[in-house]
């Protein structure tokens, strides 16, 4: 599978996002070994490039260039120093003149990703571009989902809170009704962006509705600003409204999967005993997501996918990439 | 491409000029067929289906289209304030080229045109260039704060014929009416940018599946309209002319008709480019195509497409809005909006409204010449005998590529780079003057020669 940057989950076909979870398994196996490193990204230079605070995410793919052998360097710019404008075209001048490979960017702009990928000749991870899409964050969901469940297809999911504002509600949009599950959008009309229907997906206002029979329940971190910005009266209404709670969590199936792309507002949309419960995947999510960030950057390195699962994997170096 | 120096000691040193073989379009006058027109020092003194007379140099416009001068009711000059962006001589020479003699600029300057002096400037620097007439629009507010009336007496004195905070709505209510009763008492028109500005705020495109899609803030087609509802009312209570300045929405259309339909002072324009593009243009987040009001859905395009079909448009404004490649080249968000107009409008409007929806030349015409006049009360708008030549030769089904690389405006932040549009103009004749020429056959006669140094 030839992947020239990752930006979007959008542009990925079923059958790509399939092989991006096949090649994610093979480096899950690799994190389980007593010495979790292998060369398959040596003498790859890799930047970071955050211009928004972001802990686990980051961490999530330094840890995945470590465990690959590659040489990365963090660019990190928090937001308010930085005159917006400037910022994009510099990085794009330094990223240049550093000679590096792979730029994995995170930024507050609905679309930087994109204009990077337009202006350089290294290849570009999008890290979370504004209210557009997190792509790594919608594969290492799927990944859990498939893990757990065996399957995507023909699942009930429900994605619950602020889709409005939620990259990672779009890219899993995207990839979850590519792979044939059933999305049911839950917020109240203030976080539902026009036209979100045209997605696929069915909307509901009503919790209750909305969570009856999911096979997954994925809850949206509720920004504590959307309070201030007039689309709530407050959070205890929202908690009362939305917030997952072991009473409401009956309401979908019995096995139903619990997640969350953290960091979570325990008491606003998820309830401590949810959110630490059994039916509970967020830490696999996270203990998944290096995984899936290796095999998103060995695959846009240039690497080759695995064999078929059941092989033992062998993970040859990849060509370099970009220049 | 500028006229060459050939045609230009031809065009001054003739004082007779037969322009013959054209296709006469004037739609005031009734007039669409062959024709000839003679020109005596600038002026037109006859205009017939075959004039038989000896000129010092004729022009051959075999072919081509031959109509009153174009006007452009809404353009942005830049200067003063941003001379990096366009100054009046660049844009003057831009609305040459496009086939404009006309042109109205907006007062969102730095310093703002809100002064008697800022309009006089504008005016000198307009004569200067001579390239085209310019006609500032001042501020309706005093630094478009949107809160004192700016002394409309004066600027109307020093040549001003409407008024308007374009770039801002003026978002009080109060303060509009304000304006429309005082800007009625000097006769002035009131141009509105209808825009809520409590539901556009922090938006960057059209709010809709697009928007959505993207992740990028919406301006809902409720902020125009809303604010145009808000405008034509408060028109009806002052009795006041008022011109809806680049409507984007089929809710604007809609409300536009019905107050025509009660007899409103209303008049309309759109831009080319909200008959030409929509909201998903911006699925490459291409700043070029970041605009205030924001491309549209569909729908709305096909809506203001047939505005101007029934005459609830009354023009075709460009709305030319330039800007440094320093300041497009940004995040979405942070880039200034608008987008270069003049240099493409025929091109895209007959394009568009010609070849594709079937509009004919008259209309098209009427859109680009007697619709703006009639808006404005400039003048022109049809070929009038006796009065300084205003002329646009286009050819209506010339294909070119556009390359804003070779454009006269100072800026290139167009959304129809490498398009491929069918209409040009050949030859700008304003106020008698000849400001653009491109491929059109000049014979001069042996007395014209021999005066020749």
């Amino acid at each position: 599978m030839a992947l020239q940057h990752l930006l979007g989950i959008q542009e990925l076909s079923a059958e790509e996002i399939l092989t991006l979870l096949d090649t994610a398994r093979s480096f899950r196996e690799i994190l389980d070994r007593p010495i979790k490193k292998v060369p398959a990204l040596r003498g790859i230079t890799i930047c970071n490039a955050f211009y928004e605070s972001s802990t686990r995410t980051r961490l999530s793919f330094e840890l995945a260039e470590k465990r690959l052998s590659a040489d990365s360097v963090n660019f990190a710019v928090s937001g308010s120093s930085v005159s917006k404008g400037e910022s994009l075209r510099d990085t794009i001048r330094n990223i240049e003149a550093m000679k590096v490979d792979i730029v994995v960017i995170r930024h507050w702009a609905s679309g930087a990703a994109a204009y990077l990928a337009r202006h350089l000749v290294a290849r570009v991870i999008n890290a979370g571009d504004g209210q557009h899409e997190h792509p790594t964050q919608a594969l290492l969901d799927f990944y859990t989902i498939r893990e757990r469940k065996g399957r995507i297809a023909g699942l009930k999911v429900a994605i619950v809170g602020d889709i409005l504002h939620s990259r990672v509600a779009r890219s899993n949009i995207w990839g979850l009704t590519r792979l044939g599950a059933e999305v049911c959008l839950v917020a109240p009309r203030t976080l539902l962006p026009e036209g979100i229907e045209r997605m696929g997906v069915r909307v509901e206002t009503d919790l209750a509705s909305g969570l009856r029979d999911a096979d997954v329940i994925y809850l949206l971190r509720l920004q504590l600003e959307r309070q201030k910005g007039g689309f709530l009266p407050s959070l205890r209404e929202y908690a009362m409204a939305y917030g997952l709670d072991r009473e409401r969590a009956r309401l979908a199936a019995a096995d139903a999967l619990i997640m969350h792309p953290g960091p979570m507002n325990r008491g606003v949309e998820i309830q401590q005993d949810v959110a630490d419960g059994p039916q509970s995947v967020i830490l696999e999510q996270v203990a998944n997501g290096v995984a899936v960030r290796m095999a998103v950057l060995y695959l846009v390195s240039g690497g080759s996918p695995p064999e078929p699962v059941g092989m033992t994997p062998v993970i040859p170096a990849a060509h370099p990439a970009g220049r | 491409m500028a006229i060459t120096p050939e045609a230009k000691v031809l065009w001054e040193k003739a004082e007779t000029i037969l322009l013959r073989g054209g296709r006469i379009v004037d739609p005031e006058a009734g007039l669409d067929g062959p024709g000839d027109a003679f020109l005596r020092r600038g002026r037109v003194e006859l205009v017939a289906p075959a004039i038989h007379r000896e000129a010092d140099l004729a022009v051959e416009l075999r072919g081509l289209v031959l109509a009153p001068g174009f006007g452009d009711l809404h353009v942005h000059l830049r200067e003063p304030g941003r001379e990096d962006a366009e100054t009046i001589a660049t844009g003057s020479r831009a609305a040459a080229l496009g086939g404009f003699t006309r042109v109205a600029c907006m007062p969102n300057t730095d310093p703002p045109l809100d002064t008697r002096a800022a309009v006089e400037f504008v005016l000198r620097q307009a004569r200067a260039c001579g390239l085209a007439r310019v006609f500032p629009v001042a501020a309706a507010t005093r630094g478009r704060a949107g809160a004192e009336l700016t002394d409309m007496g004066e600027l109307r004195e020093a040549g001003v014929l409407a008024v308007s905070d374009d770039g801002s709505p003026v978002a009080d209510a109060r303060v509009m009416r304000r304006v429309l009763e005082y800007a009625r008492t000097w006769g002035l028109l009131v141009v509105t940018h209808a825009e809520e500005p409590a539901l556009s705020r922090g938006g960057v495109m059209h709010e809709g599946y697009w928007s959505t899609l993207l992740g990028l803030r919406g301006i809902p087609a409720a902020a125009e309209g809303i604010a145009v509802a808000r405008d034509v009312r408060l028109a009806e209570l002052t009795g006041a002319r008022l011109h809806v300045a680049h409507v984007s929405t089929a809710e604007a259309v809609e409300t536009i008709r019905a107050a025509k339909r009660r007899g409103v002072a209303v008049t309309a324009e759109t831009a080319p480019h909200y008959i030409a593009l929509t909201d998903e243009a911006l699925k490459t987040y291409d700043s070029v195509y970041r605009v205030n009001p924001p491309l549209r859905s569909e729908d709305d395009r096909a809506a203001v497409i047939a505005g101007l079909r029934d005459g609830t448009l009354d023009a075709v404004a460009t709305d030319h809005a330039p800007h440094t490649e320093i300041d497009k080249e940004q995040e979405l968000e942070a880039t200034p909006a608008g987008m270069i107009g003049m240099e493409t409008a025929l091109g895209v409007t007959l394009e568009v409204l010609h070849h594709r929806e079937g509009f004919d030349l008259p209309r098209v015409v009427r859109l680009l010449s007697a619709g703006p006049a009639a808006v404005m009360g400039w003048g022109g708008g049809r070929i009038r005998l006796g009065e300084d030549a205003d002329l646009t030769v286009f050819d209506g089904d010339a294909s070119w590529t556009v390359d804003p690389g070779a454009f006269a405006s100072r800026a290139r932040n167009c959304p129809f780079r490498g398009w491929s549009l069918r209409g040009r103009a050949r030859l700008t004749v304003c106020s008698g003057k000849l400001t653009h020429e491109e491929g059109v056959e000049f014979c001069p006669s042996e007395r014209l020669l021999s005066r020749l140094p």
